[in-house]
């Protein structure tokens, strides 16, 4: 039985391995292959054999960006609330809340976002016309998306920390605020560092949402502009994994594809490891 | 902050002044309410999307009844519906039950009673943390890879490997480390005192861990595989990389090695494909397929968690 | 009950000798004596007898606080029972008795820590200087901020050992020289020669015994009147309590003290003052004896404050 375990295990390793192998493998036949002036060709149009990497990274950047300045205060606030200030009625009544909007998907976002921000939230905030796809729904979609989970890891970590540190700072004169905010946030403040890289991590990785909402599919041009759309390297590589039944056009459309997924699984990767890092050391304090 | 102690002489009305007159905390009220509203909002934008869905969904259910939960994808919007997406949800789902859940339950019992803390088991286990964290699309990629492309033959050859099984083993990919890491916490939660008292009486660690762990353990596996379920049935990103997303399933009689070979849809992709549409009544189509999709989702983990609190013995 | 007048003095002090002798029933017992000790016996206070709690009386202005018929409730569970009491000015009084009695409840009200558990009431007042300390009005921080406490378990922030002394006047807005405060009360907490050079170092990387003193500084920036002491040696060893009990005798100087323990002979070697709760049957802790410390150990008046004292029970 042992052996049968054991393989179940290993297996793990083997998925690794094999992202690694099948996606570094492709990207690097891409970036073999490809002139380098193409990787900043000023828009990202695959099939066009334009690849301009900027282009989607600031489009991910952007829009995680955005929906960081969502989640951070709302998660941020939700978690400080119930850990600290809430009666556990309050909490057993509001926590649940946070719970279901975290096993909403991204698709039912992704919808929202179209639907909803899109036309209540930024047709009113962009002077000047937008279109109904627009980065900054997206942003703020994603936002509502990791709002829940930022939450969620920090409002543990606070949690965690010790009634007598608490006790210690009533017991020297100090109000409710100032004990939460002096003490107890600084005293979680590794797990509340490592929510917010999970929350930015998974903000990288949304796909649904920007696939829906932000426009761009087949291609777009370098953009900033919140009000106008954008490209994200998850929703650059499912416009290409659509389209017709082979991923056609230029040649390198489909290495190009891998490419992107690596990028993509590098930063994800690099940011997980390091959030491992502020986990551990809550614990150690502890 | 005056120390009254060093004073030689206290009197009543010195220390009444200085410990009475409690001002209202202004600012402490203020953060608290802020705070509040931080977390009331969560609940406000859950609230408006919920009506949202339903406000434009719920006509599509009033007007067609439970036609619309049988209709297959269809070009009209009138006649489609979301029959063929469950049957591909269903099967995928189907799929990663037969496939994630056994795996990702054994490497857990592997690496929780098994292993020795040696590097390679540390190695593993930060290995599965790391997966956990990685975006679901970087999954359809690798499907994309392996069981799309190479081993077409076996999924697919017929469809380009765009099939079913591509599919559903996609999808167990993506969900195997969350299985193994809520197995692994359902396995650590077992008190130590239940496998000591079973060596003690001279069992096998097999024996040990069939015969005691796992019974004392099942609530919380069972709790962390349903919740897995309900995440894959929601997830839609890694399928368009496989191929769900405009594939119709064929409508006729076919066996089961063909079906599964065959391409499909889910009920996640069959909205997205609604949601790009921009005429009203496509919107109302994706509403109401949003709230198939919510209802079931919520019932599962409303099942799940009820499932942990019925079953949770306390020793 | 003698009214007025009497004083209580302390001088000098040796830690109280302990006397093995034959006890009733035949068995060896230890008895606590004083040995050598001046004590100008207050006349009047005569010791009731008969298992009624005779509270000790002070002059009115040696009084810091005045219990009359004081009991906690946590909901509808009394935890302590009708204490009637005076804690003197300067002096260290302690609060002994076996566990469960109430004595952390009761030393909790003092400065109003209670207030943080919801259920938490009183019945009966606290005075001190003087003034009720739950009256309407009476702000339980500013009490705080006058009634110090130390805990158990040393509970050091995890910020450095500066940051933690400078915390509490941080707090209350002062404004002077906050070195200048933080070495005094370093000092005062006989740190300051260990620490000096590692202000800015984790208070949470010092040994057991330093991070209580280090606890002991962060009480004594705020400038208070009184250090409430909950079994503050309880989780240190031996040497780090000694220290503890040194420093306790120097603050004393400055400083109102009341200490809860377990632990009778440091009580014995400590405390000017001592009072014997113990639990009813009813599960309440109430007042048995309060004497000054030397009188408790040696003669006591009470039949189940010898019973505790001399190990019977608890």
């Amino acid at each position: 039985m042992r052996l049968l375990f054991m393989g179940a295990a290993a297996l793990s390793v083997v998925i690794t391995a094999l992202i690694i192998l099948a996606i570094v493998g492709e990207a690097w036949n891409f970036i073999s292959q490809v002139d380098l002036p193409a990787l900043w060709a000023g828009g990202w149009f695959p099939r066009r054999g334009m690849f301009d990497i900027p282009t989607i990274v600031t489009g991910t950047l952007a829009i995680a960006g955005i929906g960081m300045l969502v989640a951070v205060p709302l998660g941020l606030g939700a978690a400080i609330y119930l850990a600290e200030y809430a009666s556990p009625r309050a909490r057993g009544l509001l926590k649940p809340v946070l719970e279901i909007l975290a096993s909403v998907p991204s698709i039912v976002l992704g919808y929202f976002a179209l639907q909803w921000i899109s036309p209540n939230v930024i047709q009113n905030v962009c002077v000047g016309g937008s279109s109904n796809f627009n980065m900054g729904a997206a942003g703020i979609a994603v936002g509502i998306l990791v709002t829940p989970l930022i939450a969620s890891v920090a409002e543990d970590a606070m949690y965690a920390v010790p009634r007598s540190l608490r006790e210690a700072s009533y017991g020297l004169g100090a109000r409710k605020r100032t004990t939460s905010l002096r003490v107890v946030v600084p005293a979680a403040i590794s797990g509340i560092v490592a929510a917010l890289i999970i929350g930015f991590s998974r903000a990288l990785g949304e796909t649904m949402i920007v696939a829906i909402a932000a426009g761009g599919t087949g291609g777009s041009l370098f953009s900033l502009n919140p009000c106008g759309q954008g490209q994200t390297m998850t929703a650059a590589m499912t416009a290409l994994a659509t389209g017709s039944d082979q991923v056609r056009g230029s040649d390198l459309a489909y290495p190009s594809l891998f490419f992107v997924g690596f990028l993509l699984f590098a930063f994800t990767l690099a940011l997980n490891v390091l959030s491992e890092r502020f986990v551990r050391s809550v614990r150690l304090k502890y | 902050m005056t120390n009254l102690a060093s004073s030689t002489s206290v009197s009543a009305e010195m220390v009444r002044e200085r410990i009475s007159g409690r001002r209202v905390d202004v600012g402490g009220r203020t953060f608290e309410v802020f705070l509040l509203i931080a977390l009331l909002a969560s609940l406000a934008i859950l609230v408006t999307l919920l009506v949202d869905v339903f406000s434009r969904g719920s006509g599509v259910y009033l007007e067609r009844g439970l036609d619309f939960l049988v209709s297959p994808l269809s070009s009209e919007a009138s006649g489609a519906g979301i029959g063929q997406g469950l049957f591909g949800s269903l099967a995928l789902m189907l799929i990663v039950a037969l496939t994630a859940f056994p795996i990702g339950i054994g490497a857990a019992i592997y690496l929780e009673e098994y292993a020795r803390d040696t590097t390679p088991t540390r190695f593993i286990t930060a290995n599965i943390r790391n997966l956990a964290g990685v975006p679901s699309i970087v999954y359809g990629l690798l499907g994309l890879a392996v069981f799309v492309v190479a081993l077409r033959d076996f999924t697919g050859p017929e469809s380009q490997g765009r099939s079913i099984l591509s599919g559903g083993l996609t999808l167990a990919i993506v969900v195997l480390p969350i299985v193994i890491i809520t197995t692994s916490e359902a396995l650590r939660a077992v008190p130590t005192g239940i496998r000591e008292a079973a060596y003690g009486v001279g069992a096998t660690r097999w024996q040990t861990v069939r015969s005691h762990v796992i019974p004392y353990a099942a609530p919380g596996i069972l709790t962390g595989t349903i919740l897995s379920m309900a995440r894959a049935f929601g997830e839609t990103a890694p399928l368009i990389m496989v191929g769900g997303a405009v594939s119709f399933l064929a409508t006729s009689d076919r066996g089961l090695l063909e079906t599964i070979q065959g391409k499909y849809t889910t009920l996640p992709t069959s909205i997205y494909q609604w949601v790009q549409e921009p005429q009203r009544a496509f919107i109302e189509l994706s509403a109401a397929g949003i709230m198939a999709l919510l209802v079931t989702i919520l019932m599962v983990n409303g099942i799940a968690i009820f499932l942990r609190n019925r079953y949770a013995r306390r020793w | 009950m003698h009214e007025g007048g009497d004083r209580v003095t302390v001088k000098t002090r040796e830690p109280a000798s302990p006397e093995i002798v034959q006890a009733e029933d035949g068995g060896p017992t230890i008895r606590l004596m004083a040995v050598k000790h001046e004590l100008d016996e207050p006349e009047g206070i005569a010791p009731a007898g008969g298992g009624e709690a005779t509270p000790l009386a002070f002059a009115a202005d040696e009084v810091v606080f005045e219990l009359d018929a004081l009991s906690c409730y946590y909901g509808d569970f009394r935890a302590v029972k009708d204490i009637s009491l005076q804690v003197p000015k300067n002096q260290i009084t302690a609060i002994i008795g076996p566990s469960g009695c109430g004595k952390s409840t009761l030393l909790r009200s003092f400065n109003r820590m209670n207030d943080l558990v919801d259920s938490a009431r009183i019945t009966g007042t606290i005075r001190y200087h003087g003034v009720d300390l739950y009256a309407d009005g009476v702000d339980a921080v500013e009490v705080r901020r006058r009634i110090g406490m130390v805990f158990q378990k040393p509970n050091p922030f995890p910020k450095s050992i500066y940051d933690n002394v400078a915390f509490g006047p941080r707090v209350a807005g002062f404004r002077g020289d906050m070195a200048g405060l933080v070495e005094q009360s370093l000092r005062r907490a006989a740190l300051w020669d260990e620490v000096k050079d590692k202000l800015r170092e984790p208070g949470t990387t010092l040994s057991g015994g330093q991070q209580q003193r280090l606890c002991i500084a962060r009480a004594i920036a705020v400038e208070p009147d009184v250090i409430l002491m909950d079994e503050p040696c309880s989780a240190l060893d031996p040497i780090a309590t000694l220290r503890i009990e040194e420093l306790m005798r120097e603050l004393k100087q400055n400083y109102t003290i009341v200490i809860v323990t377990h632990n009778m002979q440091q009580a014995a070697r400590v405390s000017d003052v001592t009072a014997f709760l113990t639990m009813g049957e009813d599960r309440a802790g109430y007042l048995v004896e309060m004497a000054p410390t030397q009188d408790i150990f040696t003669r006591p008046t009470n039949r189940l404050t010898e019973d505790y004292i001399t190990g019977r029970f608890g």
